[in-house]
């Protein structure tokens, strides 16, 4: 068996045992670290499928940002009542999943042989978009309807969880380490978010991984208790939240007006609109996740 | 066997192994982790099937960036539906 497929099968099978782990061991504490663990590897899976845009995303939220909020969540909910599920009901279920699994295999493994006509069309088109990165010119140009919704719908989380009201858990003070090493990484995190936003346009990186890295480093600072409570009733908070969406949506108006149609950027201008959109974008971004993560508390006054 | 083949089993396994979790374990945050397992599950089918070819596929990619970002934010409000505190609805303060 050749080496890479040897360390494919390792992965694939490390990414399994930490999935059921994460899923069934008995303590939720356990469990949620292990769930953060299983983003890590995520991410190195993407890495290693030559998704390097998506491993950056990954490790900055689908591993540090989903595991402050499980963590958070954790701090919030009921303990859990420790009922196990009877021996039969479990070997009837697993024995269903096998049957699911095999069948779900039988369907996709024809796909593996097929072809797509997609890199071709945009590798033909690349020279229009006014990128040179083809992740980028599909996210901000050939669907950038797509990323227009995904801000939509970011707002949309933010409302509704904003609608329920304060969380009720206060910040706990900041210890002196936590402290000075926020400080530190801080400046770092604004320059690599920098780095990756300004990157996107002809390499991996963009204004998704941009706003992952920004809303950490702010996340880090709110739980270090250096940056004060970042509040929706403060006019620039707003302006930088909505900002994203409403840029995005006035460029939709705007391309439509000047009759090229939606989103269908006029000749010459699309490098500057897609990076009007991606700054505007990143910061909105950033507020939110950071808004979405550690929500409005202020910290107890020492 | 190839490499693409191994991840899209992989993929769908996760997915299985998320769904199996969804209907036997009871707690909320249980749940809301199997869900995202799940949702790794087709993600990672999408990110094999774009590696299929020497030309790497932007499109599957950047729906896969796309679907990140609604997956967290759809996990954020699942988790603060799950946690609200039913006593908090006649709370008045709000600034």
């Amino acid at each position: 068996m050749p080496a890479e497929l040897l360390f494919d099968l390792t992965l694939i099978l490390l990414l399994l045992g930490l999935a059921g782990a994460a899923l069934h061991t008995r303590t939720l504490y356990t469990s949620i670290v292990l769930f953060i663990v299983f983003g890590l590897m995520l991410a190195l899976t993407w890495a290693r499928l030559g998704a390097v845009d998506l491993a950056l995303a990954e490790a900055a939220i689908g591993a540090g940002l989903i595991g402050v909020m499980l963590l958070a969540a954790l701090a919030r909910s009921a303990a859990e009542p420790n009922t196990q599920p009877a021996r039969v009901p479990l070997s009837i279920s697993l024995l269903l999943a096998v049957l699911v699994l095999a069948l779900l295999i039988r369907a996709i493994q024809p796909l593996a042989d097929s072809n797509s006509v997609l890199p071709a069309l945009v590798d033909t088109h690349l020279d229009e978009s006014g990128v040179s990165h083809p992740v980028t010119a599909v996210l901000l140009n050939f669907r950038a309807w797509d990323t227009l919704l995904e801000l939509v719908v970011l707002l949309l989380a933010l409302i509704g969880v904003r609608q329920l009201g304060r969380s009720g858990m206060a910040l706990p003070p900041a210890w002196p380490l936590l402290r000075a090493w926020s400080q530190m990484l801080a400046p770092l995190t604004i320059i690599v978010g920098g780095y990756l936003l300004w990157r996107g346009s002809h390499a991996p990186g963009g204004a998704f991984q941009a706003g992952a890295v920004l809303a950490a480093g702010a996340v880090m600072l709110r739980l270090a208790g250096l940056l004060p409570a970042i509040r929706w009733s403060r006019w620039p908070v707003r302006a930088l939240m909505l900002g994203g969406v409403a840029t995005f949506a006035l460029v939709a108006v705007g391309t439509h007006w000047m009759g090229a149609g939606w989103l269908n950027y006029p000749p010459g201008w699309s490098k500057q609109l897609i990076l009007l959109i991606e700054i505007t974008a990143t910061l909105s971004i950033a507020t939110s996740l950071t808004v979405l993560v550690i929500g409005e508390n202020e910290h107890p006054t020492p | 066997m190839t490499s693409t083949l191994i991840y899209l089993c992989g993929g769908v396994t996760l997915w299985v192994v998320g769904l199996h979790a969804l209907l036997v374990q009871r707690h909320a945050l249980r749940r809301i982790m199997a869900v995202n397992v799940m949702g790794s599950g087709v993600f990672m089918v999408m990110v094999a099937l774009a590696s299929r070819d020497a030309a790497v596929d932007p499109v599957l990619q950047a729906l896969v960036v796309t679907g990140l970002v609604v997956a967290a934010s759809a996990t954020a409000f699942a988790l603060r539906l799950a946690t609200a505190d039913p006593l908090d609805k006649n709370e008045p303060e709000r600034k």
